[in-house]
């Protein structure tokens, strides 16, 4: 009975004690590579909180990454793993643009409009996975690591052979359209910070609700908990795997709405996966699935990344050594079964002396 | 030394919960030692406390009259002590040998000497009796025979006092005599045993001594010679119980379930269920007789919906449910207590509340236009629980922690608070001690009395004898006949089950 108590403030523990050890780990590799640790994680932090532009900079970063963590954690709690996140992100993106681009209407339904087409692309990224996986019984694992690619090429091709306004990319979208706020602009210093962090902070209560509050959510849980009691229980399983990764790819496709309506109000080729739809994965891991951890997750992995640049033209320390905390942190929330074991050996020490 | 194990007024608390409270066992030497308690009682943390995984806060145990401190589980084996598992620790795609040696393999100039260990594991195994086939997988093995791994993966570390967490828990009747053989022969060779159960039949047939704890507290040690099932039970439960199931005789009335020529598929493709026929009226228990494996869990898939059946009809109260989902199928009229709680009765993630609605949580007043209202929601767990008697600390406990007697009280609560028209209940009480066992008998009773018609499926004979009023038995996906509950015995109920006297009384 007191264990669940104890659970719930694991919960808690194993995520912080995570961040600790990464950031243990990383000031050693900054020692062994001749840098001051002191001096490069004062420099990371005030490449997040030292100026108002890098703040904004920091919630525009994590804007997306909301987005993708909400993503993975909606597909988690049926049960299911969505490795897909990139592409259903990558397709939100375009489409949104397209939408942004050659329509022309008022902002009131333009904008919504362009979020909702970015919304339903990634949304059917994330169907096809869940249909093949109800139907035919595939991993969903490996159709959303294809899909990843096909999202990504796809995309390049349309934006290379029908799109291409300057260099790699199409041209603006319409004003219309844009997430971009003057107002946000101007109090943060001209940083790129966007309306779209208004939404993705509502869009973490959305998942809460839908996934705590509603009867669909219920089911879903149900479902991720314990298929075979959930179809007992007159559940339609097939029709929830279907679900949850449809709603789980629209997450994903409104974050590449964000990026693409807000951040760089263009679409552009590229050259390799964007990542910050396999940063969700990380980002829904370390906020065990949570709305609330999420948002703090994305804070966390938005703020290194944007503090690397600082940390490395203030104290000289080469940015990747962010990427490395970040694996650090994953590796050490992953292997919670060992900070269990040595808790509860230094726990069982305690009560034996 | 005449005790091989003493365990003299351990304790063992938990944060919040004292799992042991000042609790003696001596265990003397060649001897089998029941430890009798209900579930939740204390058994398990006792034999954990014993072989080193938990630590007591107070207490002290001596193995052969000789002060110990079992740190850890590699201690307790070093002690000679070796625990069979009630769920067994054996890799499936490992062969037999391979699963016994593992930990503590023969090696040969740094490899695995795989023949030295098959010829240790063919010797054990002939000294003891313990039948195995030594290059079999695990998966390719029968319960029974995993079993008698595991003894050997204690016997072959050399242990001296094996522990027996519910061994019979997952043995068929046959199974059982092996094992009680088995365990005959271990002290003639001069092992001393410790059997962890709630099954007073075994202990009454095995045991030499009992040792009772109830709620966490020694109540003492008895000659089992000298005590009888009931004074047993009384020391157990603290009170006095009946085996008996009180009931009058049943006033059958219209015909609720009605089953013509069912057909059913298992997963492999074989007909398991094959022309079944089987009618159950309302105000009458029909018990299902059968050794297991015969189309048993196949029929009552088949009835929930969970199973599209190839060939038959079902009717429920004049509708025909062959083919309807589950989900309609509840709402027809059927109420299902599960076989396999914690696979289909219980999402045990869930709190005990959230299962208890887990039936009708899509309707009024639980949902509104899509949206949950949990304070109703949990005003009628909370309502249930009452009861029903589920003793949880609170409806929003996960399913989890309950002990397996209240997760069965939810599941009924759940079931049986629908007033369906058919109750099925398929191994009602597996795995639950007598109080709860009563408590679920009663209530099965008192829904036929109520004028619902109830199909008991159940492996235990005791159980279809006690509580039903008629008996069908089913032999090889048919039911080869139906007999009164007052008119039969174990005996011939045994030989219909393996498929004597076939075509007599067999229904048409």
């Amino acid at each position: 009975m007191g264990n669940i108590f104890k659970d719930k403030l694991f919960g808690l523990v194993v995520p912080l004690i995570a961040i600790g050890f990464g950031f243990l780990a990383g000031g050693v590799i900054m020692l062994l590579s001749g840098n001051n640790p002191i001096d490069g994680y004062v420099a990371l932090m005030q490449g997040v909180f030292g100026e108002v532009y890098y703040f904004g900079e920091t919630l525009q970063r994590m804007t997306p990454l909301i987005f993708s963590g909400l993503a993975v954690a909606f597909a988690f709690r049926t049960g299911l793993l969505n490795i897909g996140v990139e592409g259903q992100l990558i397709v939100g993106w375009f489409v949104s643009v397209f939408v942004g681009i050659v329509i022309e209407a008022p902002m009131i339904i333009h904008l919504p409009l362009a979020i909702l087409a970015g919304a339903l692309a990634g949304a059917l990224w994330g169907f096809v996975p869940g249909i093949l996986k109800a139907k035919f019984q595939v991993h969903e694992v490996i159709v959303t690591i294809m899909m990843n690619y096909i999202a990504m090429h796809v995309v390049n091709h349309f934006i290379r052979n029908f799109m291409l306004e300057s260099g790699q990319r199409t041209a603006f979208i319409n004003d219309s359209a844009s997430l971009s706020s003057d107002f946000l602009t101007s109090i943060t210093d001209f940083s790129r910070l966007h309306w779209g962090f208004l939404i993705a902070v509502a869009a973490c209560f959305v998942m809460w609700f839908i996934l705590w509050k509603t009867k669909k959510g219920f089911e879903l849980r149900s479902v991720g908990y314990n298929k075979h009691a959930s179809s007992y229980a007159g559940m339609n399983v097939n029709m929830n795997i279907i679900l949850s990764m449809s709603v789980s790819g629209a997450f994903a496709g409104i974050g590449g709405a964000m990026v693409g309506l807000g951040t760089y109000n263009y679409a552009n080729i590229l050259p390799s996966f964007t990542n910050l739809g396999f940063d969700g994965i990380a980002v829904a891991l370390l906020g065990s699935s949570t709305s609330i951890g999420i948002f703090l997750s994305a804070f966390l992995f938005g703020g290194l990344k944007e503090g690397a640049n600082n940390m490395q033209s203030q104290a000289g320390v080469a940015p990747e050594l962010v990427e490395i905390i970040i694996a650090l942190i994953i590796f050490f929330v992953a292997s919670s079964y060992l900070i269990r074991w040595i808790y509860s050996r230094l726990q069982s020490k305690k009560e034996g002396k | 030394m005449e005790y091989v194990i003493e365990m003299n007024n351990i304790r063992k608390e938990f944060p919040g919960i004292v799992a042991n409270d000042n609790i003696t066992l001596q265990v003397k030497q060649g001897e089998i030692h029941a430890l009798l308690g209900e579930n939740g009682a204390g058994k398990s943390t006792l034999m954990n406390v014993l072989f080193g995984l938990y630590q007591p806060e107070k207490g002290e145990i001596k193995v052969r009259g000789e002060k110990v401190d079992v740190t850890d589980p590699n201690v307790a084996s070093k002690l000679g002590i070796g625990m069979v598992h009630q769920h067994f620790m054996l890799v499936q795609n490992f062969s037999v040998t391979e699963n016994i040696i593992l930990g503590s393999e023969p090696t040969k100039r740094g490899s695995i000497d795989l023949r030295k260990a098959a010829k240790d594991v063919a010797d054990i195994s002939d000294q003891y009796g313990l039948r195995v086939d030594p290059t079999a997988k695990i998966e390719d093995i029968s319960v029974g025979m995993q079993q008698r791994v595991e003894i050997l993966k204690t016997l072959y570390r050399g242990a001296e006092i094996l522990i027996f967490d519910e061994p019979t828990a997952a043995l068929t009747p046959q199974e059982i005599k092996e094992l009680i053989q088995i365990m005959k022969n271990l002290i003639s060779e001069g092992k001393s045993i410790i059997l962890i159960t709630h099954k007073l039949k075994e202990i009454m047939q095995v045991c030499d001594r009992c040792t009772v704890i109830r709620r966490g507290k020694g109540i003492g040690t008895v000659n089992v010679a000298d005590s009888t099932e009931n004074s047993l039970a009384e020391m157990m439960v603290g009170r006095e119980v009946s085996f008996e199931v009180e009931k009058t005789a049943a006033i059958p009335k219209d015909q609720v379930l009605s089953i013509k020529d069912l057909i059913v598929e298992d997963a492999r493709g074989i007909e398991v269920v094959d022309g079944l026929n089987l009618d159950v009226r309302a105000g009458e228990i029909i018990g299902v007789a059968g050794v297991d494996g015969n189309g048993q869990t196949e029929l009552i898939e088949a009835i929930t919906g969970l199973r599209q059946p190839k060939g038959g009809t079902i009717h429920v109260s004049g509708q025909d449910i062959t083919s309807y989902k589950p989900r309609k199928v509840t709402e027809a009229g059927v109420g299902h207590i599960p076989q396999d709680r914690h696979k289909h009765g219980l999402v045990l993630e869930f709190t005990v509340g959230e299962n208890i609605l887990l039936q009708t949580y899509y309707q009024k007043p639980f949902t509104k236009n899509g949206v949950l209202n949990y304070p109703k929601m949990y005003e009628k767990a909370r309502q249930l629980i009452e009861e029903y008697d589920v003793r949880t600390p609170n409806e929003k406990t996960l399913a989890r922690s309950l002990s397996g007697g209240n997760q069965q009280k939810a599941i009924i609560a759940r079931e049986v608070d629908r007033s369906p028209d058919l109750l099925i209940a398929a191994q009602p009480t597996r795995g639950l001690d007598v109080g709860a066992i009563e408590f679920i008998h009663r209530k099965l009773v008192e829904e036929r009395d109520k004028g619902r018609a109830v199909l008991l499926v159940s492996l235990e004979l005791d159980e279809v004898l006690n509580v039903s009023d008629k008996i069908a038995v089913i032999y090889e996906g048919k039911i080869v006949a139906l007999v009164d509950a007052k008119d039969t015995n174990e005996k011939e109920l045994g030989l219909l089950m393996a498929g004597g006297k076939k075509g007599v009384g067999e229904t048409k």
